[in-house]
């Protein structure tokens, strides 16, 4: 088993709880993992990426290889889109939420950036911040993104939901069930879609 | 003991606690910040008060684990890699004391600069000292070449720098721990002149440094950190240093690869390996992380040997970082590329928070600069160096820590009138104050605006040495009173605060104007850990 996966968004978006669930999971099922993070100058509001790469061999490289992604998982439409460059043109599965990021003044037609998304083959677009709001708090947007690349991610659901009940026990039963909602909502939606 | 999922950062971190450290000692910059947080946020470095506190700057850091090491006991000292420029003076200068205590440098370097204004080298700096420098490649090496610098920095008596980059820094990957040793008593030198570097003295330290050479190859060649494993096709022989050997493992499985490999993770490297592998190759190709070191030293400067390859002659780029494509490339592999980026993808820079002070600063600095020209606002090394970008455009320098004051008074020196600094709470006692005193040494017609938003912000907010004190140094270096103006920046006061910075920039002495309101990421996590404990103090009601 082995899954290169890059993590996208905007500084402050959450990409890094993504990303800890995600690793968090992975070590439930005993793999290896290496996660490069984006730390510094370019979390102000920049343009953020993790490489998190999950296998149950050795692992080299902390960047994953151009043209080697399995996935790309993006918390904002564009951003999804600027790591195209990674992804494997062969096999490779695009998942982001629809919700745009705007702070720069020549943010593109939304539907310009979804259109240019839905050519690539094999994605799947949400409505993240709904679906959210619909589980009870935009706030776990970045969770239901999570459940909507959970058929391509080579994990049980099951490691998923163990992982989202340790890193949230801090905060309390509300916070833990909320995000198991936010996962199972964007899981239906995507197998629904695919 | 499990296995810990740690950044690069924290496997050093932890490496440091468990090799028995009594002290850390940093200023913050990425990518080496995370190594002292998670040094203050750990249980254990608590219970064995280990000494955690950010230093003012990182020649202060690094005097301060000098002299831990003088007293006897193991100290570390982290900072970025342009940090080590500020602290040279007194690293180079380790090399020659030599250590008592255990005393190891960390440098984090930033190739491709993406938090840094140079991607410079500091295994340089180790060569330049004369003191063995280890490359991790992995975290769990990190980890472990940590609790292996304090080894031999105590057996050789001598301070050991660690050398690691961004990729490697931020990255995270499970790490084995080990047993913890003990904290060192305190003892004085078996020699009390041993760090009187008077030139009588110095020069027997200086022998001593030299003869100890051989012994620092020796090592390299023994600890198990440089390794050559034969290949059966010798038309080629790689040297992968740190992280290029990930690279090259990624492309080429180690178990696999037909070529010879000599993998490299601490200097000087053993001329030894290097001959043997040399001898036995058609041509040699060189995966350095950073600047072509031992490239350049394997081909010299009339390059008639053996071809050498690597940045030098541009099967590597020489600027930027390396990656699995770029090593891809060099082994002449097929690559296959993913999609190709589509145009509709707009850069996204980082730019200034919403609700941040220092906008509020510099949208009133414009429009006082505007009645004077362009050209005129020498800044420094903080989130308000992203002033310069859209929309603001306000500073026109950004050079090293504390330039801005500097930099202004060779511009006023010049006949610039009004000439501009502005500089961070945190920057400014990094290393302001000093040019602010030759200012007012020599009634330098310059004002300086000092951005203070109580805390180290670009880092992610470590505590500023300068907190509650930045007039009172302002006044102890000898600014008068009347020119000591304190502004808070916000939308509402803008008229005001341009009429003070306007008074300010016609006055022809030293002038500092303190722009002081709270880092909005700051004062955000207060509001927060506030509301938390409210909520839990209401719920054990």
């Amino acid at each position: 088993m082995k899954k290169d996966i890059i993590l996208a968004g905007v500084g402050g978006q959450g990409i890094l709880t993504i990303a800890t669930v995600i690793g968090t999971a992975a070590l439930v099922e005993g793999l290896q993992l290496k996660q490069a993070e984006v730390h510094g100058m370019s979390q102000r509001g920049g343009d953020v990426q993790s490489n998190l790469r999950i296998s149950s061999e050795h692992i080299a490289s902390d960047l994953i290889p151009e043209g080697k992604a399995d996935l790309i998982i993006s918390v904002e439409p564009m951003e999804s889109l600027r790591y195209v460059n990674i992804l494997n043109k062969k096999e490779g599965w695009i998942v982001t939420s629809m919700n745009p990021f705007v702070n720069i003044p020549n943010y593109p037609a939304i539907e310009d950036i979804l259109k240019t998304i839905w050519e690539i083959p094999r994605n799947v677009t949400i409505d993240a911040e709904k679906v959210a709001k619909e589980q009870g708090s935009i706030k776990a947007a970045n969770i239901v993104v999570l459940g909507a690349a959970s058929p391509y991610l080579g994990l049980k659901y099951e490691s998923l939901e163990t992982a989202i009940k340790q890193i949230f026990a801090k905060k309390g039963e509300d916070m833990i069930n909320l995000n198991l909602k936010a996962l199972a909502a964007g899981k239906s939606y995507a197998v629904k879609r695919t | 003991m499990h296995k810990l999922l740690l950044l690069g950062d924290e496997a050093i971190a932890q490496g440091a606690i468990d090799a028995g450290i009594s002290g850390v000692y940093a200023y913050p910059g990425t990518p080496s910040t995370e190594i002292t947080e998670y040094i203050q946020a750990s249980k254990e470095a608590t219970e064995r008060k280990i000494r955690s506190s950010w230093s003012a700057n990182e020649k202060t850091a690094m005097e301060s684990a000098i002299g831990m090491s003088y007293a006897g006991k193991k100290s570390l000292v982290c900072m970025k890699h342009v940090g080590l420029n500020v602290a040279a003076d007194a690293f180079v200068n380790s090399g020659i004391t030599g250590a008592n205590g255990g005393l190891v440098i960390l440098s984090a370097d930033d190739p491709s600069m993406h938090s840094s204004q140079n991607e410079q080298d500091s295994r340089f700096y180790g060569k330049f000292t004369m003191i063995p420098t280890l490359e991790p490649s992995t975290q769990q090496e990190a980890y472990d070449m940590t609790r292996y610098a304090f080894d031999i920095s105590e057996k050789f008596e001598t301070p050991i720098l660690i050398r690691v980059t961004t990729r490697l820094a931020h990255s995270r990957a499970g790490v084995q721990r080990v047993e913890m040793k003990e904290q060192n008593e305190l003892h004085l030198p078996s020699d009390l002149k041993q760090f009187i570097l008077l030139p009588a003295i110095a020069r027997k330290r200086y022998d001593l440094l030299l003869s100890k050479q051989s012994l620092f190859e020796n090592d390299a060649a023994e600890s198990g950190f440089n390794v050559l494993k034969k290949g059966k096709d010798n038309s080629l022989g790689i040297i992968a240093c740190g992280i290029g050997y990930n690279y090259l493992t990624e492309n080429h499985p180690i178990d696999t690869i037909p070529y010879s490999v000599l993998k490299i993770g601490q200097y000087p490297v053993p001329r030894k390996l290097m001959n043997e592998l040399y001898e036995t190759c058609d041509e040699i190709l060189v995966l350095e992380e950073g600047y072509p070191i031992l490239e350049e030293l394997l081909r010299g400067m009339l390059n008639k040997g053996k071809p050498i390859h690597g940045r030098l002659d541009g099967t590597i780029p020489m600027a930027g970082e390396l990656n699995p494509k770029k090593v891809a490339l060099a082994l002449k592999l097929d690559f296959e590329d993913g999609h190709e980026t589509p145009d509709i993808v707009k850069g996204r820079p980082p730019k200034l928070c919403d609700g941040c002070s220092h906008t509020d600063t510099f949208t009133a600095l414009n429009e006082v600069v505007k009645l004077y020209g362009p050209g005129r606002v020498f800044s420094d090394i903080g989130c308000y160096t992203l002033s310069a970008l859209a929309p603001l455009e306000s500073i026109n320098s950004c050079v090293d820590m504390g330039a801005s004051i500097t930099m202004a008074i060779g511009a006023a020196d010049a006949g610039m009138f009004p000439a501009i600094a502005a500089i961070g709470d945190s920057t400014f006692t990094h290393s302001g104050m000093t040019g602010l005193l030759d200012a007012v040494n020599t009634k330098s017609p310059i004002t300086v605006i000092i951005n203070d938003n109580a805390t180290t912000g670009m880092t992610g907010g470590q505590d500023s040495s300068a907190l509650g004190k930045v007039e009172d140094i302002c006044r102890g270096v000898g600014v008068e009173e009347d020119h000591i103006r304190v502004i808070k920046p916000l939308h509402r006061f803008h008229d005001e605060n341009m009429k003070v910075l306007q008074e300010e920039l016609e006055y022809r002495g030293v002038s500092v104007v303190i722009a002081r309101r709270e880092c909005i990421q700051t004062l955000g996590r207060r509001m927060k850990i506030k509301a938390q404990l409210k909520r839990e103090s209401e719920s054990a009601n």
